[in-house]
């Protein structure tokens, strides 16, 4: 392709220029140059899509090609019956709605939380209050293993060990600071005015929020959502610690026991063609979501790193 | 409205609380209430308690034990796996960091270059940054396979002979393995396009004004861009090694921190004491030492940021 693209340069410029001049115009030297950003682009593309590509490709062939000398690109005879397979041999299917109802739940319990904190830092005026907001920005960069142990212990002591509370309810509770920051940055931006209004057209402050903020907030609000869901779907070690019980797992933590287990053949052959399914089958959701929310997602993570 | 409220189930009301000013500071509390009450109980009480057990003997079953220092000298004295962790994750981080910057800002600018195709060339850039970690770790485990890996078999083309790197399975290049890796999934991620956000907020007179002064290619990028972003490099920079040394579920599921210790991360050194000995107090020890280090690097790094971030907002 760049190839092409050079090539093109190339009958363009030449077309209307005398040969000895070719080497020297500006022109020719800029397609030249744009021949090599596209070849660049082009194949820095391939080294990253090649890790996704291989494990499509691994994920449907018959076990034993994986480990043929040489490798091969393509499956002999593409089996397709490998995805339903993950669900017969391991609880997939389980994995998958534990993951689901986890991700929803403490994704709608954060953005409500972040949303109404970051209205409070956004909007009132009150003693301390860029202090506390201060406090907020520095707990993202607390360590988890700093609380990990007492939670654990905390968790133990009140009977949640092996159930999902320990991952949903501390998002009701402000539970991320950078979602906090994102709210209150969008909030700031809307103009103060159409609160004011609001108030003096007998709104309170519920309704000013649900009525007025909200209703603009929407696309913000997605984003929040969206990156939430996201960094809860692929959250590794809350549920590593916490979930105990097969059944309960998420597909994080399901897909490293499925790992564990997968070179350990208990019948005839090593299961890893339908570990590389699996994977794919955890990635492919957050990627469709991505390819939805596209540009509002952009939008957001650009937001976050505006104030630097 | 939250007086009205509290009037109204006949609660007698000191006469500030009815000004307007008071009033409004009680809403901002009640909203911030969520987030307070998850301070106490979900960071601020976990600190507290993990800096106790940390000069305590904790094994879950009995009660927790009073030693003192015993822990901390533990740690610099006799723990063998301590120093070399710790070691190791500043290495992985001042490794994946730069390399990573330099990376996502090398793509960022190609991004901006006006390409056709751009929208699509990010989206791929972009997809490594979105696959969860752990499958991540599941299929550069195959890629990186020994013996019968994409990439071992064409190093072994390459180079004709048959010795490849064993990876994942080989203590001198495990590490080089996670790096590739991390910066994988890194380099086409957020940093990526802040970047990109940041370069298109270099106003475009600074670079007219540099060809008028005859600047080059090379020029304009060492003189305009990259003070320009600054802060958007500073930014990328302290959440990268932020995130870089806390890495764990990338080590834990890829190498279990072997072979032979060679990616025994730190937050591996302290899950191990925690979860696998049930050594709580000391887990806290490590921990705690591990939020004192990081706290101190990212202080020096905004002490340092004052020498070299441009904000061209500011006001001297």
């Amino acid at each position: 392709m760049a190839g092409e693209a050079i090539a093109s340069g190339r009958k363009q410029t030449g077309s209307g220029i005398h040969p000895a001049g070719l080497f020297q115009s500006a022109s020719f030297q800029r397609a030249i140059g744009r021949g090599i950003l596209y070849l660049v682009a082009v194949s820095s593309s391939a080294v990253f899509m090649f890790p996704f590509v291989w494990t499509v490709l691994s994920s449907l062939k018959r076990g034993g090609e994986l480990f043929r000398f040489p490798p091969t690109w393509f499956p002999e005879v593409p089996q397709f019956q490998n995805y339903p397979k993950v669900f017969e041999i391991v609880s997939w299917a389980t994995w998958t709605w534990n993951s689901t109802f986890v991700a929803i739940v403490s994704t709608f319990g954060a953005v409500l939380t972040a949303a109404l904190v970051g209205y409070s830092f956004a909007r009132f005026r009150y003693p301390a209050r860029d202090v506390l907001f201060i406090i907020t920005l520095s707990t993202m960069m607390l360590p988890v293993e700093v609380t990990l142990i007492p939670l654990y212990l905390m968790f133990s002591k009140i009977g949640w060990l092996d159930t999902y509370r320990p991952l949903i309810i501390p998002s009701f509770f402000g539970g991320s600071a950078f979602l906090i920051f994102l709210m209150r940055q969008f909030f700031l931006s809307i103009p103060i005015d159409l609160d004011e209004a609001a108030r003096i057209d007998g709104a309170g402050y519920v309704r000013i929020f649900w009525q007025i903020l909200m209703p603009l907030s929407i696309p913000v609000t997605a984003t929040a959502a969206v990156l939430t869901f996201m960094s809860q779907w692929n959250e590794f070690l809350y549920p590593f610690i916490f979930l105990n019980t097969k059944t309960k797992y998420t597909l994080a933590i399901g897909i490293r026991y499925f790992q564990a287990v997968a070179g350990f053949a208990d019948d005839t052959e090593p299961k890893y063609h339908l570990l590389m399914a699996a994977s794919v089958m955890m990635t492919a959701p957050i990627i469709i979501i991505f390819f939805l929310a596209q540009r509002y997602l952009v939008q957001g993570i650009v937001m976050s790193g505006i104030k630097g | 409205m939250t007086t009205k409220t509290l009037a109204s189930i006949g609660l007698p009301l000191p006469r500030w609380m009815t000004n307007l000013r008071a009033k409004e500071a009680i809403a901002g509390y009640i909203f911030l209430l969520p987030w307070a009450l998850g301070l106490i109980l979900f960071i601020v009480g976990p600190m507290m308690t993990s800096g106790f057990l940390s000069f305590t003997r904790y094994d879950v079953v009995n009660p927790p034990d009073f030693v003192g220092l015993k822990n901390f000298i533990e740690i610099f004295s006799k723990d063998r796996l301590f120093w070399p962790s710790l070691m190791l994750t500043f290495r992985y981080a001042l490794i994946v960091v730069p390399l990573s910057l330099v990376g996502a800002l090398s793509a960022a600018m190609l991004l901006n270059q006006a390409l056709r195709g751009t929208a699509w060339f990010r989206t791929f850039f972009f997809l490594p940054h979105l696959t969860p970690i752990v499958a991540s770790a599941v299929l550069w485990g195959w890629i990186f396979n020994a013996d019968v890996g994409p990439i071992n078999h064409w190093i072994r083309t390459l180079t004709g002979s048959d010795n490849a790197p064993g990876w994942f399975r080989d203590p001198d290049w495990a590490m080089t393995g996670l790096i590739i890796m991390a910066m994988w999934g890194a380099i086409g991620g957020n940093t990526m396009l802040i970047f990109l956000a940041g370069l298109q907020g270099v106003p475009q007179e600074l670079y007219d004004a540099a060809v008028v002064d005859g600047a080059g290619l090379w020029a304009k990028f060492r003189n305009v861009t990259i003070p320009m972003l600054t802060p958007t490099i500073f930014f990328n920079m302290v959440l990268g090694i932020i995130g870089a040394l806390k890495v764990f579920a990338a080590a834990f599921v890829a190498t279990q921190g072997g072979p032979a210790y060679a990616t025994w991360f730190y937050a591996l050194h302290i899950y191990t004491s925690a979860f696998r000995y049930f050594e709580m107090g000391y887990a806290s020890a490590l921990a705690w030492i591990f939020f004192f280090v990081l706290f101190t690097f990212t202080y020096v790094q905004f002490r340092q940021s004052r020498r070299w971030v441009y904000y061209a907002g500011e006001v001297d």
